[in-house]
C-alpha cells in the first residue's frame, strides 16, 4: 500500500508516539506471554504484526524492525534493501534508480526522521540483516530481549 | 615520489605507524600529496595482456588504479582478477567489491584473497541495480550494503574476526574506501551519511562524477565542519571527474547512468564548442584545477571511460602531480620492461 506508507511517513511523529506507548505495554504483558509460552504465541503474534505492519508500512517481515530509526519508512522496500541510507543512484526528482515510479525509500526516511523526536537515530550504523529472522515476529523479539530470554539479534554475540 | 624502503615494487611496503596498509596510495595521501587515481574498465576477455595494456596507459600519472567490479551491472573480468594481475607487476590497485553480486561469505573471502594478492586498497560499494546492465535477468543479491560491508571489512582487519565472530589468523592489511555521491538528493543528508561511512571504517572516499563545483564546495564545507578531515580516523576525499566526449553523450549519461548529475550549463558549453571532444577535456581540466583549490580535498579520481588516453593529457596540462612521477613498471629501470608486452616486466 504505497499511498498508506507515504501517509505514515508524513505522520512519523504520531507513529513514534504510538510505538513508544505500545512497546512498554507489550513488554509489561510478558508474564502473560510467558504463561502462554513464547513458542506458542509466535504464530499468532506474527499474524497480527504482519497484518498491521503490511497495511501501514508495506512491511516485509525482516524480523528485525528498525522503523523508529528510519523515519517510519521501511528500508526493506528499497530494491537494494539498504539499511544505512540512500545509494548514489537517487534520481534528481527523488525517485528510485531501480523503480522510477517509486519515491526513494530513504528520502522518505530522511523526511520522516526530521519530524520525529529522536531524529538522530537515523545516523546510527545498522548491523547487516540476519536472514534467519526473516518472517519472524519483531515484537516478540523485543519482548524476549527485554526479559533477557534472548540475546540481541542472535548473530555475532552467540557465536564468538 | 620514491620510497626507499620499497625493495621490489609490488611487494608489500613496511606499514608505517598510523597506517593500516602496506600500500603506496595510503602513503601518498598521509604524506599530504595530491593523489591521483584512475580506473580500468576490465576487459570482456580472459587475456592477461589486455589488462596490462590497459594499465600501461596510466604509467607515470596515477597513484593507484581502480579495477571496477561489474560497473553499471555489466559483466566483465572480475576486479580481483585484474588486481591480481596488476599487483604481480607492481601496480598499486584498488579492489572494488559491490554488494550486488555476492553475499557476505563470498565478499569476506574476496577481501582475504585480494589482500593475499597484494590488493591492499578496498573500495566498498553497494553497486548499481541489475536493471542498469546487460544481465537484467540476474538475481540482485544485496545481502549487505556498502556501510555494513565497510564495518565487516574493518572488523576483519582490526579485530581479526569474520562477521560470524570466527577468528582470522592473518588479518587483511587494507586501506578502506567507499564511494559517495554529493550531487544527488537528499543533498542535506549526504555529508552526514559520509560521517556514517567514516564511522563504519571508511578511510578514503571516491565520489561520483563531479560536474557541479558549487555542490562539491558546500559538501566539503559541511564535511569539514563535521570534523571528518582531522585526527587519526580522518577520511581522505578524492572527487571523481572525467572528460565528456560530446554534448550528446553527456545527455545520454545524464539519462541512463544512475546518479550522474550534469547541469545544463555543462551541456551548453559542450554544444557551443567547435570540437566537443577537446572541450570535454578542457572542461575536465578546469574542474580539476577548481577541485584542487577546495579546502580538504586530497586528490582526484579520474574516470575516463573509453578515453583513458586523455588522463595523461589532463594531468600534464594541470600539473597537479607537481613533478611527482608515481611508480610504474620500468620507471626506475626502463631496461626491465618487456618490449613485447606493454606494462609487463621481464621477471
Amino acid at each position: 500500500m504505497y499511498r498508506v506508507r507515504r501517509w505514515v511517513v508524513r505522520h512519523s511523529r504520531a507513529f513514534e508516539m504510538i510505538y513508544r506507548r505500545f512497546e512498554p505495554v507489550l513488554v509489561k504483558l510478558d508474564p502473560v506471554w510467558r504463561r502462554l509460552g513464547h513458542e506458542r504465541i509466535e504464530a499468532p503474534m506474527r499474524t497480527v504484526e504482519k497484518a498491521a505492519k503490511e497495511v501501514l508500512f508495506d512491511c516485509k517481515m525482516c524480523g528485525q524492525c528498525i522503523l523508529s530509526d528510519t523515519g517510519m519508512s521501511c528500508p526493506m522496500n528499497c530494491p537494494k534493501t539498504m539499511r544505512n541510507g540512500p545509494c548514489g543512484g537517487v534520481r534528481p526528482d527523488g525517485h528510485c534508480e531501480v523503480k522510477p515510479e517509486m519515491r526513494c525509500v530513504w528520502i522518505d526516511a530522511w523526511e520522516g526522521s526530521r519530524r520525529m523526536k529522536e531524529s538522530d537515530r537515523i545516523h546510527a550504523v545498522q548491523l547487516p540483516v540476519d536472514h534467519r529472522l526473516t518472517g519472524t515476529s519483531s515484537w516478540l523479539r523485543v519482548i524476549r530481549q527485554q526479559d533477557g530470554t534472548s540475546s540481541a539479534t542472535g548473530n555475532r554475540e552467540t557465536k564468538k | 615520489m620514491k620510497f626507499d624502503d620499497e625493495p621490489v615494487p609490488g611487494y608489500s611496503l613496511p606499514i608505517l605507524p598510523g597506517h593500516t596498509s602496506p600500500g603506496r596510495l595510503e602513503r601518498v595521501l598521509r604524506a599530504g600529496k595530491f593523489a591521483i587515481t584512475s580506473e580500468i574498465d576490465p576487459p570482456d576477455s580472459a587475456d592477461p595482456a589486455e589488462v596490462l595494456k590497459r594499465a600501461a596507459v596510466f604509467d607515470g600519472y596515477v597513484d593507484a588504479i581502480n579495477a571496477t567490479d561489474g560497473s553499471g551491472a555489466n559483466c566483465h573480468m572480475s576486479s580481483a582478477g585484474v588486481c591480481s594481475l596488476l599487483t604481480r607487476v607492481g601496480y598499486a590497485t584498488i579492489l572494488q567489491i559491490s554488494c550486488r553480486d555476492r553475499n557476505r561469505i563470498a565478499m569476506q573471502g574476496e577481501i582475504l584473497g585480494g589482500a593475499a594478492m597484494g590488493a591492499c586498497n578496498l573500495l566498498c560499494l553497494t553497486g548499481d541495480g541489475v536493471q542498469a546492465g546487460d544481465h537484467p535477468q540476474a538475481k540482485p543479491v544485496f545481502d549487505l550494503d556498502s556501510i555494513s560491508l565497510l564495518q565487516i571489512a574493518r572488523g576483519m582487519r582490526d579485530d581479526n574476526r569474520f562477521e560470524s565472530g570466527r577468528r582470522i589468523e592473518t588479518p587483511p592489511r587494507i586501506f578502506l574506501g567507499a564511494a559517495e555521491n554529493p550531487f544527488v538528493p537528499p543533498l542535506d543528508w549526504r555529508p552526514l551519511r559520509l560521517a556514517k561511512k567514516v564511522a563504519a571504517g571508511a578511510q578514503f572516499i571516491q565520489t561520483q562524477y563531479c560536474f557541479d563545483i558549487e555542490r562539491l564546495r558546500s559538501f566539503m564545507l559541511k564535511v569539514n565542519d563535521l570534523g571528518l578531515l582531522e585526527g587519526a580516523d580522518r577520511v581522505f576525499i578524492l572527487p571523481g571527474i572525467g572528460p565528456l566526449a560530446s554534448a550528446r553523450s553527456a545527455r545520454w549519461i545524464r539519462e541512463k547512468v544512475p546518479g550522474v548529475h550534469i547541469p545544463d550549463s555543462v551541456i551548453a558549453r559542450l554544444e557551443g564548442a567547435e570540437n566537443q571532444k577537446e572541450e570535454g577535456k578542457r572542461l575536465c581540466m578546469d574542474l580539476l584545477n577548481e577541485i584542487r583549490e577546495i579546502p580538504g580535498v586530497s586528490g582526484a579520481h579520474i574516470m575516463a571511460y573509453r578515453q583513458e588516453q586523455s588522463v595523461a593529457e589532463i594531468i600534464e596540462a594541470t600539473g597537479v602531480l607537481e613533478g611527482r612521477v608515481p611508480w610504474h613498471p620500468g620507471r626506475d629501470d626502463p631496461k626491465a620492461l618487456n618490449p613485447e608486452s606493454p606494462g609487463a616486466l621481464l621477471l
